[in-house]
Protein backbone atom coordinates (compact mmCIF):
# COMPACT_ATOMS: atom_id res chain seq x y z
CA UNK A 1 0.00 0.00 0.00
CA UNK A 2 1.14 3.56 -0.67
CA UNK A 3 0.32 6.55 1.99
CA UNK A 4 0.85 10.05 0.49
CA UNK A 5 1.08 12.21 3.57
CA UNK A 6 2.17 16.27 1.96
CA UNK A 7 2.04 14.96 -1.19
CA UNK A 8 4.84 12.65 -1.12
CA UNK A 9 3.95 8.91 -1.57
CA UNK A 10 5.89 5.74 0.87
CA UNK A 11 4.88 2.47 -0.24
CA UNK A 12 4.92 0.09 3.05
CA UNK A 13 5.15 -3.51 2.53
CA UNK A 14 3.72 -6.26 4.84
CA UNK A 15 3.23 -10.04 4.45
CA UNK A 16 0.98 -9.41 7.61
CA UNK A 17 -2.54 -9.36 5.78
CA UNK A 18 -4.31 -8.43 9.39
CA UNK A 19 -1.53 -5.62 9.67
CA UNK A 20 -2.28 -4.29 6.59
CA UNK A 21 -5.66 -4.26 6.74
CA UNK A 22 -5.56 -2.40 9.71
CA UNK A 23 -2.95 0.21 8.37
CA UNK A 24 -5.95 0.48 5.25
CA UNK A 25 -8.59 1.78 7.92
CA UNK A 26 -6.34 3.60 9.63
CA UNK A 27 -4.94 5.56 6.39
CA UNK A 28 -8.02 5.80 4.85
CA UNK A 29 -8.36 8.66 2.92
CA UNK A 30 -4.38 9.34 2.53
CA UNK A 31 -4.07 5.34 0.29
CA UNK A 32 -2.97 6.16 -3.06
CA UNK A 33 -2.28 4.18 -6.24
CA UNK A 34 0.97 2.18 -6.00
CA UNK A 35 2.95 3.07 -8.79
CA UNK A 36 4.09 6.45 -7.80
CA UNK A 37 5.75 5.97 -4.59
CA UNK A 38 8.97 7.91 -3.73
CA UNK A 39 10.34 5.58 -0.39
CA UNK A 40 9.96 2.41 0.05
CA UNK A 41 9.37 0.45 3.53
CA UNK A 42 9.39 -3.34 4.48
CA UNK A 43 7.69 -3.68 7.48
CA UNK A 44 8.56 -6.34 9.42
CA UNK A 45 6.55 -7.69 12.67
CA UNK A 46 7.95 -8.74 15.78
CA UNK A 47 7.51 -12.04 17.17
CA UNK A 48 4.15 -11.34 20.22
CA UNK A 49 5.90 -10.03 23.12
CA UNK A 50 8.60 -8.54 22.21
CA UNK A 51 9.32 -4.61 21.01
CA UNK A 52 7.68 -3.45 23.84
CA UNK A 53 7.98 -0.10 25.54
CA UNK A 54 8.19 3.13 24.73
CA UNK A 55 11.25 5.05 26.11
CA UNK A 56 12.46 8.07 24.09
CA UNK A 57 12.99 8.25 20.20
CA UNK A 58 16.56 7.72 18.84
CA UNK A 59 17.24 9.28 15.28
CA UNK A 60 20.74 8.81 14.04
CA UNK A 61 22.59 9.74 10.97
CA UNK A 62 25.73 7.40 9.66
CA UNK A 63 27.26 7.14 6.54
CA UNK A 64 24.36 8.51 5.30
CA UNK A 65 21.75 6.41 6.66
CA UNK A 66 19.26 7.13 9.21
CA UNK A 67 18.51 5.25 11.84
CA UNK A 68 15.47 5.51 14.17
CA UNK A 69 14.34 3.30 16.96
CA UNK A 70 12.44 3.39 20.08
CA UNK A 71 11.24 0.47 22.61
CA UNK A 72 8.58 -0.64 19.91
CA UNK A 73 10.53 -0.17 16.91
CA UNK A 74 13.58 -0.32 14.91
CA UNK A 75 13.80 1.46 11.80
CA UNK A 76 16.67 2.28 9.29
CA UNK A 77 16.17 3.85 6.28
CA UNK A 78 19.01 5.15 3.10
CA UNK A 79 17.33 7.78 1.45
CA UNK A 80 20.04 7.41 -1.40
CA UNK A 81 18.54 4.18 -2.64
CA UNK A 82 14.65 5.66 -1.35
CA UNK A 83 14.27 2.34 0.55
CA UNK A 84 14.32 1.04 4.37
CA UNK A 85 12.84 -1.81 6.52
CA UNK A 86 10.90 -1.06 9.58
CA UNK A 87 11.02 -3.73 12.60
CA UNK A 88 8.32 -3.10 15.39
CA UNK A 89 5.55 -4.17 17.09
CA UNK A 90 1.95 -5.13 15.42
CA UNK A 91 0.47 -1.86 16.39
CA UNK A 92 -0.35 0.89 14.21
CA UNK A 93 1.52 3.83 16.64
CA UNK A 94 4.49 2.48 15.85
CA UNK A 95 4.78 2.85 12.44
CA UNK A 96 3.13 6.00 12.88
CA UNK A 97 5.73 7.70 14.80
CA UNK A 98 8.65 6.05 11.75
CA UNK A 99 6.02 7.92 9.34
CA UNK A 100 6.47 11.14 11.55
CA UNK A 101 10.17 11.12 11.92
CA UNK A 102 10.60 10.53 7.83
CA UNK A 103 8.73 13.48 7.14
CA UNK A 104 10.51 15.73 9.49
CA UNK A 105 13.48 14.47 7.94
CA UNK A 106 12.46 14.95 4.52
CA UNK A 107 10.67 18.53 5.34
CA UNK A 108 14.12 19.58 6.81
CA UNK A 109 15.42 19.44 3.77
CA UNK A 110 13.27 21.47 1.82
CA UNK A 111 12.18 24.68 4.31
CA UNK A 112 9.10 22.99 5.82
CA UNK A 113 8.16 21.13 9.21
CA UNK A 114 5.92 19.50 11.14
CA UNK A 115 4.78 21.50 14.18
CA UNK A 116 2.32 20.79 17.06
CA UNK A 117 -0.68 22.31 15.87
CA UNK A 118 -4.45 21.85 14.81
CA UNK A 119 -4.94 23.50 11.12
CA UNK A 120 -8.05 24.06 9.06
CA UNK A 121 -9.02 25.71 5.88
CA UNK A 122 -10.90 28.79 5.41
CA UNK A 123 -12.06 30.10 1.55
CA UNK A 124 -9.40 28.46 0.56
CA UNK A 125 -6.68 29.84 2.95
CA UNK A 126 -4.80 27.32 5.94
CA UNK A 127 -4.90 28.49 9.38
CA UNK A 128 -2.58 26.75 12.09
CA UNK A 129 -3.21 27.21 16.21
CA UNK A 130 0.33 26.08 18.24
CA UNK A 131 -0.16 25.49 20.91
CA UNK A 132 1.64 22.86 24.13
CA UNK A 133 -0.70 20.35 25.48
CA UNK A 134 -3.83 21.77 26.65
CA UNK A 135 -2.98 25.08 24.57
CA UNK A 136 -7.02 24.62 22.38
CA UNK A 137 -5.51 22.88 19.94
CA UNK A 138 -8.28 20.42 19.24
CA UNK A 139 -10.65 22.76 21.14
CA UNK A 140 -10.43 25.00 18.37
CA UNK A 141 -10.68 21.80 15.75
CA UNK A 142 -13.58 20.86 17.02
CA UNK A 143 -15.32 24.07 17.22
CA UNK A 144 -14.69 24.47 13.56
CA UNK A 145 -17.64 26.18 12.15
CA UNK A 146 -19.43 24.46 8.73
CA UNK A 147 -17.33 25.94 5.93
CA UNK A 148 -14.18 25.23 7.46
CA UNK A 149 -12.17 22.48 6.84
CA UNK A 150 -9.95 20.60 9.40
CA UNK A 151 -6.72 19.48 8.18
CA UNK A 152 -5.32 18.16 11.73
CA UNK A 153 -6.04 19.02 15.10
CA UNK A 154 -2.65 17.81 16.47
CA UNK A 155 0.30 17.48 14.24
CA UNK A 156 0.23 20.23 11.38
CA UNK A 157 2.26 19.43 8.11
CA UNK A 158 3.68 22.54 6.64
CA UNK A 159 5.49 22.39 3.25
CA UNK A 160 7.57 25.02 1.55
CA UNK A 161 6.89 25.91 -2.04
CA UNK A 162 7.38 28.54 -4.65
CA UNK A 163 5.15 30.39 -3.94
CA UNK A 164 4.82 30.36 -0.25
CA UNK A 165 3.84 27.88 2.91
CA UNK A 166 1.35 25.56 2.69
CA UNK A 167 -0.73 23.38 5.20
CA UNK A 168 -1.52 19.86 4.46
CA UNK A 169 -3.61 17.56 6.10
CA UNK A 170 -2.25 15.01 8.11
CA UNK A 171 -3.57 11.45 9.36
CA UNK A 172 -1.51 12.91 12.83
CA UNK A 173 -4.86 12.86 14.88
CA UNK A 174 -5.42 13.94 18.51
CA UNK A 175 -8.00 14.47 20.77
CA UNK A 176 -10.06 14.49 18.32
CA UNK A 177 -9.45 11.03 17.25
CA UNK A 178 -10.40 11.81 13.16
CA UNK A 179 -8.00 12.08 10.27
CA UNK A 180 -7.71 15.21 8.70
CA UNK A 181 -8.85 15.83 5.51
CA UNK A 182 -6.02 14.76 2.50
CA UNK A 183 -6.06 18.74 1.15
CA UNK A 184 -3.74 21.82 1.08
CA UNK A 185 -3.51 25.21 1.38
CA UNK A 186 -1.63 28.32 1.33
CA UNK A 187 -1.24 29.33 5.01
CA UNK A 188 -2.42 32.69 6.02
CA UNK A 189 -1.48 32.76 9.37
CA UNK A 190 -0.17 30.88 12.63
CA UNK A 191 -1.96 31.70 15.95
CA UNK A 192 -0.30 30.80 19.00
CA UNK A 193 -2.99 29.74 21.40
CA UNK A 194 -3.64 30.55 24.76
CA UNK A 195 -6.95 30.14 26.49
CA UNK A 196 -8.11 33.18 28.29
CA UNK A 197 -11.74 35.09 29.27
CA UNK A 198 -11.98 37.10 26.47
CA UNK A 199 -11.29 36.58 22.32
CA UNK A 200 -8.62 38.65 21.44
CA UNK A 201 -5.43 38.73 18.47
CA UNK A 202 -2.38 40.25 19.18
CA UNK A 203 0.99 40.72 17.60
CA UNK A 204 4.13 39.08 18.74
CA UNK A 205 7.27 40.06 17.74
CA UNK A 206 9.69 38.30 15.57
CA UNK A 207 12.23 36.67 17.96
CA UNK A 208 8.88 35.75 20.27
CA UNK A 209 7.52 34.05 17.28
CA UNK A 210 10.67 32.47 16.82
CA UNK A 211 10.68 30.92 20.28
CA UNK A 212 7.29 29.91 20.75
CA UNK A 213 7.57 28.15 16.83
CA UNK A 214 11.00 26.42 17.54
CA UNK A 215 9.18 24.82 20.70
CA UNK A 216 6.44 23.40 18.65
CA UNK A 217 8.45 22.06 16.13
CA UNK A 218 9.19 18.58 15.83
CA UNK A 219 12.85 17.62 15.79
CA UNK A 220 13.70 14.09 16.64
CA UNK A 221 17.19 14.20 15.06
CA UNK A 222 20.00 14.55 16.81
CA UNK A 223 21.42 15.88 13.93
CA UNK A 224 23.61 19.54 13.25
CA UNK A 225 22.70 19.43 9.68
CA UNK A 226 18.97 18.80 10.46
CA UNK A 227 19.17 21.42 14.12
CA UNK A 228 20.09 23.80 11.41
CA UNK A 229 17.50 23.23 8.86
CA UNK A 230 15.09 23.42 11.34
CA UNK A 231 16.28 26.29 12.51
CA UNK A 232 16.37 28.30 9.28
CA UNK A 233 13.21 27.23 8.81
CA UNK A 234 11.28 28.53 11.56
CA UNK A 235 13.30 32.10 10.87
CA UNK A 236 12.24 32.24 7.56
CA UNK A 237 8.60 30.88 8.17
CA UNK A 238 8.45 34.05 10.89
CA UNK A 239 9.09 36.12 8.59
CA UNK A 240 6.28 35.54 5.31
CA UNK A 241 3.61 34.14 7.48
CA UNK A 242 1.81 36.15 9.79
CA UNK A 243 1.88 35.34 13.34
CA UNK A 244 -0.10 36.34 16.04
CA UNK A 245 -1.28 35.41 19.75
CA UNK A 246 -4.86 33.95 20.01
CA UNK A 247 -6.34 34.38 23.56
CA UNK A 248 -9.23 32.74 23.71
CA UNK A 249 -12.91 31.45 25.39
CA UNK A 250 -13.64 27.83 24.03
CA UNK A 251 -16.55 28.24 22.48
CA UNK A 252 -17.70 28.73 18.77
CA UNK A 253 -17.25 32.58 18.65
CA UNK A 254 -13.21 32.07 18.63
CA UNK A 255 -14.06 31.67 14.57
CA UNK A 256 -15.04 34.62 14.17
CA UNK A 257 -11.61 35.84 14.56
CA UNK A 258 -10.37 33.64 12.23
CA UNK A 259 -10.02 35.50 8.61
CA UNK B 1 41.03 36.96 30.51
CA UNK B 2 44.47 37.73 29.28
CA UNK B 3 44.65 41.20 27.76
CA UNK B 4 44.82 39.74 24.05
CA UNK B 5 41.35 37.99 23.83
CA UNK B 6 40.39 36.60 20.63
CA UNK B 7 36.58 35.51 20.02
CA UNK B 8 35.27 33.57 17.07
CA UNK B 9 31.50 32.31 16.07
CA UNK B 10 31.40 28.29 16.71
CA UNK B 11 30.80 26.20 13.65
CA UNK B 12 28.22 24.42 15.75
CA UNK B 13 25.42 27.08 15.71
CA UNK B 14 22.98 28.47 13.55
CA UNK B 15 21.94 32.22 14.34
CA UNK B 16 20.16 34.47 12.60
CA UNK B 17 18.65 38.52 13.87
CA UNK B 18 15.01 38.24 14.03
CA UNK B 19 13.86 41.76 15.21
CA UNK B 20 16.12 43.60 17.76
CA UNK B 21 17.49 40.29 18.73
CA UNK B 22 19.76 37.53 17.70
CA UNK B 23 18.79 34.20 18.17
CA UNK B 24 21.39 31.14 18.33
CA UNK B 25 20.86 27.51 17.99
CA UNK B 26 23.50 25.08 18.81
CA UNK B 27 22.95 22.40 16.35
CA UNK B 28 24.15 19.18 18.27
CA UNK B 29 21.25 19.52 21.22
CA UNK B 30 18.48 22.56 19.72
CA UNK B 31 19.61 24.29 22.78
CA UNK B 32 17.98 28.16 21.91
CA UNK B 33 19.97 31.27 22.74
CA UNK B 34 18.92 34.90 22.79
CA UNK B 35 21.13 37.76 22.59
CA UNK B 36 20.51 41.17 24.13
CA UNK B 37 21.47 43.70 22.10
CA UNK B 38 25.18 44.31 23.37
CA UNK B 39 26.14 40.69 22.99
CA UNK B 40 24.53 40.60 19.47
CA UNK B 41 27.29 43.76 18.79
CA UNK B 42 30.50 41.28 20.31
CA UNK B 43 28.74 38.15 18.61
CA UNK B 44 28.87 39.80 15.18
CA UNK B 45 32.25 41.47 15.55
CA UNK B 46 33.62 37.57 16.86
CA UNK B 47 35.42 37.22 13.50
CA UNK B 48 38.23 36.00 15.15
CA UNK B 49 41.18 38.19 14.27
CA UNK B 50 39.83 41.32 16.15
CA UNK B 51 40.94 41.64 19.72
CA UNK B 52 37.59 41.64 22.16
CA UNK B 53 38.96 45.23 23.64
CA UNK B 54 39.10 46.84 20.05
CA UNK B 55 35.56 45.31 19.55
CA UNK B 56 34.31 46.68 22.67
CA UNK B 57 36.17 50.10 21.68
CA UNK B 58 35.30 50.38 18.41
CA UNK B 59 31.76 48.47 18.17
CA UNK B 60 30.13 48.57 21.31
CA UNK B 61 31.44 52.31 22.95
CA UNK B 62 30.49 53.84 19.92
CA UNK B 63 27.33 52.26 20.24
CA UNK B 64 25.69 51.95 23.28
CA UNK B 65 28.03 55.18 24.58
CA UNK B 66 29.31 53.04 27.49
CA UNK B 67 32.36 53.56 29.27
CA UNK B 68 35.27 51.03 27.87
CA UNK B 69 36.33 49.73 31.35
CA UNK B 70 32.62 48.81 31.81
CA UNK B 71 31.94 47.62 28.80
CA UNK B 72 35.23 45.61 28.78
CA UNK B 73 34.46 44.08 31.80
CA UNK B 74 30.88 43.52 30.86
CA UNK B 75 31.80 42.22 27.26
CA UNK B 76 34.30 39.37 29.15
CA UNK B 77 31.46 37.92 31.20
CA UNK B 78 29.46 37.92 28.18
CA UNK B 79 31.82 36.10 26.06
CA UNK B 80 32.91 33.73 29.14
CA UNK B 81 29.12 32.91 29.21
CA UNK B 82 28.99 32.11 25.50
CA UNK B 83 31.87 30.12 25.24
CA UNK B 84 30.54 28.02 28.37
CA UNK B 85 27.64 27.18 26.09
CA UNK B 86 29.91 27.20 23.17
CA UNK B 87 28.75 29.65 21.61
CA UNK B 88 32.28 31.63 20.87
CA UNK B 89 35.55 29.81 20.82
CA UNK B 90 38.03 32.33 23.01
CA UNK B 91 41.65 32.25 22.67
CA UNK B 92 44.48 34.24 22.94
CA UNK B 93 45.99 34.17 19.34
CA UNK B 94 43.67 34.85 16.81
CA UNK B 95 41.54 32.11 15.60
CA UNK B 96 41.65 31.04 12.04
CA UNK B 97 39.81 27.91 11.71
CA UNK B 98 36.99 28.33 9.16
CA UNK B 99 33.74 30.21 10.50
CA UNK B 100 31.67 28.45 6.94
CA UNK B 101 29.21 27.16 9.04
CA UNK B 102 28.18 29.44 11.38
CA UNK B 103 25.30 30.88 9.48
CA UNK B 104 24.86 34.25 10.36
CA UNK B 105 21.62 35.71 8.44
CA UNK B 106 19.93 39.09 8.67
Amino acid sequence: MVIEIGGLPIRLATDDTAFAEMLRERYAGFLTSGTNAQIEFDVVLAPAGTMLGNGDVRVERESGQWSMGRGDFQADWNPSAARGIIRQSANPYSLNSVLRIVHTLLLAEQGGFLVHASSAVRNGRAFLFAGVSGAGKTTMARLAPPGVTVLTDEISYVSRQKDGYYAHGTPFAGDLGRLGENMRAPLAALYLLTKGTENKVEPVAAAEASRALLENILCFARDSEVVRSVFEAACDFVCRVPIRWLTFVPDARVWEMIA
Amino acid sequence: MSEKCYVARSSKIAARMMGDEMMIMLAPDSTLFTLNEVASVIFNAADGTTPLEVIVAERVCREFDIEFEVALRDAEQVVKELAGHGVLLVSGEPITQPLAFAQVAR
